[in-house]
């Protein structure tokens, strides 16, 4: 390479990179530091027997042939995915019919909509703690006085995790929702017009028009609502501490036992690591399902 | 879509959605009301569905009792900061990912691609590690530091950035403006609204978080609102006035985020799951 000039456009790059590492700097920081560095250190913690102080020693593949026979985790990771069944599909179908039923209204739209997206911007323990286990008490509980019952809910082994994915839908459809309805209005009027001067009714048109051209939406929206609900925690950790009799025990309560109440940060991090590779293998096998439907 | 005359069928439907809506809604409103009643009312059978005269009773009790305050203040200096540090930051980046030329800028976007999807839940366990090491534990700087960086923010400002028409800088350039002038006096007023709304879908998102400050804070003082409230319920037993009062001073600051501005926060969730 040529010696550059000093006043080329060689120098000028420099300068210039001088800046972008200028702007680039504070987020890399933080990045770096609390994103990358805990991600790949999870990695290297799973192969370590450390404990949560993160003081231990490399110990191979102990942790995860421990995790393999590992009874315990197995079982949350079978309450997870009872979790994800309860929740992927109603809550993207519920999504899919609110937005439905919203769209159709003109001067309600806004309150309507409003109305039902609310509850997503709550704090989960508002959420858990004052709105469900408050209706939902076995004593005074607004739901039993209605049913005139005495029903401990969030005790009963085979309505706690029903419970919690009825909580989890109310709480986040809105998000749902609001997708579909941003999918729906992309749909060009033409399409209806066209298919109702062919003769079709309401019914076909919803069939033939709606149904294939929000499919690009909702098999995004499942995509991800199934990441969402393998991550879940906070209302299980909030409603039922994974109780009663450990039904409710997920993946992520598991881990956080294991590493804040056992002390193992070593197996915690192997925990870890198993639901990520469970979410990607997940997503990665939907989203060739979904694909393969939508050219179908 | 649409028969255009309305039909009964439509004011079915439309009668259905808004009983519907209501419904929804109700769940909401028996909390606050529950906050204005006496103690004593909330257990009474049948229920009382309107308060009247409403009784503060409850809220004068957790405001005296209790660090509820204190955790107010917390999360305030926590969500602001947050979302101040993460909106700054991630517009400095994203205008040097869409304008300026760097080594290692392939590679810092593609990561962001990938980081974006990383579940934090599964990074908890080193994260306390190295807050203990940093002694960040129980700090603002523990509750703060770790939710600055959001790689979502820096790839939708990046897309805003990456349509503004490239003239506009050149022009700037010639003018002698710097880059750090391009970008708070042009990029970011032509982008106004979607850096607002990404303000408040992370200001939101950082008064909610749970898991974090769950982890990061042990000592009463330090505790946020979603964390703390906890706390205070299960020290009152059977309150449900009280537990009710929390909950409405809880979600005074989102609620109110997002009824103020409903369509920002729409927009930010639309650019946020890649709708624009």
């Amino acid at each position: 390479m040529p010696p550059a000039e000093p006043n080329g456009p060689q120098k000028k790059r420099n300068r210039n990179s001088w800046v972008a590492y200028a702007f680039v700097g504070p987020f890399l920081l933080f990045y770096v530091l609390f994103l990358i560095y805990p991600a790949v250190r999870v990695v290297y913690l799973s192969l370590t027997n450390s404990d949560i102080a993160g003081l231990g020693h490399f110990i191979g593949l102990a942790n995860y042939h421990e995790l393999v026979f590992d009874q315990e985790f197995w079982v949350a990771v079978g309450h997870t995915v009872y979790f994800v069944v309860l929740t992927v599909v109603p809550n993207t179908a519920v999504g899919f019919f609110l937005a439905l039923l919203v769209l159709r209204l003109k001067r309600l739209r806004l309150p309507i909509l409003s109305a039902f997206f609310l509850p997503f911007v709550l704090p989960v323990s508002v959420v858990t703690n004052c709105i469900a286990l408050w209706m939902l008490d076995a004593n005074f509980g607004i739901v039993n006085n209605l049913l005139g019952t005495n029903t401990a809910w969030f005790g009963d082994v085979g309505f706690a995790m029903p419970g919690v994915a009825l909580v989890t839908i109310w709480w986040t459809v809105g998000f749902n929702m609001l997708l579909f309805i941003a999918g729906l209005q992309n749909i060009p009027v033409e399409y209806y017009e066209a298919a109702a001067l062919d003769g079709a009714n309401g019914f076909q048109r919803f069939l033939f028009v709606t149904c294939p051209l929000i499919w690009p939406v909702a098999s995004l929206v499942l995509i991800l609502q199934l990441i969402a609900q393998f991550k879940i925690f906070d209302q299980v950790y909030l409603l039922t501490f994974g109780g009663p009799s450990n039904a409710t025990t997920v993946v992520l309560l598991y881990m956080y036992r294991e590493a804040f109440q056992q002390g193992r940060g070593g197996y915690a991090s192997a925990v870890a690591m198993a639901l990520v590779l469970i979410i990607v293998v997940v997503s990665l096998v939907q989203a060739r399902l979904l694909r393969l439907k939508s050219v179908r | 879509m649409k028969t255009g005359k309305t039909s009964i069928l439509g004011i079915a439907c439309t009668v259905f959605t808004v009983i519907l809506a209501i419904a929804w809604l109700f769940p909401v409103y028996w909390m606050g009301a529950t906050s204005l009643k006496a103690e004593t009312d909330t257990i009474v059978n049948p229920p009382i569905l309107f308060p009247w005269p409403p009784n503060l009773d409850a809220f004068v009790y957790i405001i005296q009792n209790s660090p509820f305050f204190r955790w107010y203040l917390n999360t305030v200096i926590t969500s602001v900061s947050v979302t101040f540090l993460c909106i700054l930051f991630s517009l400095m980046c994203a205008y040097a990912l869409s304008r300026l030329e760097f080594w290692g800028k392939r590679i810092l976007y593609a990561s962001l691609l990938v980081g974006f999807m990383l579940p934090f839940a599964t990074m908890a366990v080193p994260l306390f590690m190295f807050m203990t090491q940093l002694n960040f534990v129980n700090s603002f700087a523990g509750l703060i530091a770790p939710q600055v960086a959001t790689p979502l923010a820096v790839i939708v400002f990046k897309q805003f950035f990456d349509e503004v028409p490239r003239d506009f800088r050149d022009a700037a350039l010639i003018d002698g403006a710097s880059e750090f002038k391009i970008l708070f006096k042009i990029y970011l007023p032509v982008n106004w609204s979607i850096v607002w709304a990404m303000s408040i879908i992370i200001f939101i998102g950082t008064w909610n978080n749970f898991l974090w400050p769950l982890i990061v804070t042990n000592s009463t003082p330090m505790l946020t609102v979603p964390v703390g409230m906890t706390q205070v319920q299960s020290a009152y037993g059977v309150a449900f006035a009280k537990i009710c009062a929390t909950g409405v001073l809880a979600s005074i600051p989102t609620a109110a985020a997002y009824i103020l501005f409903q369509k920002r926060v729409t927009q930010g969730i639309m650019a946020a799951a890649g709708l624009k």
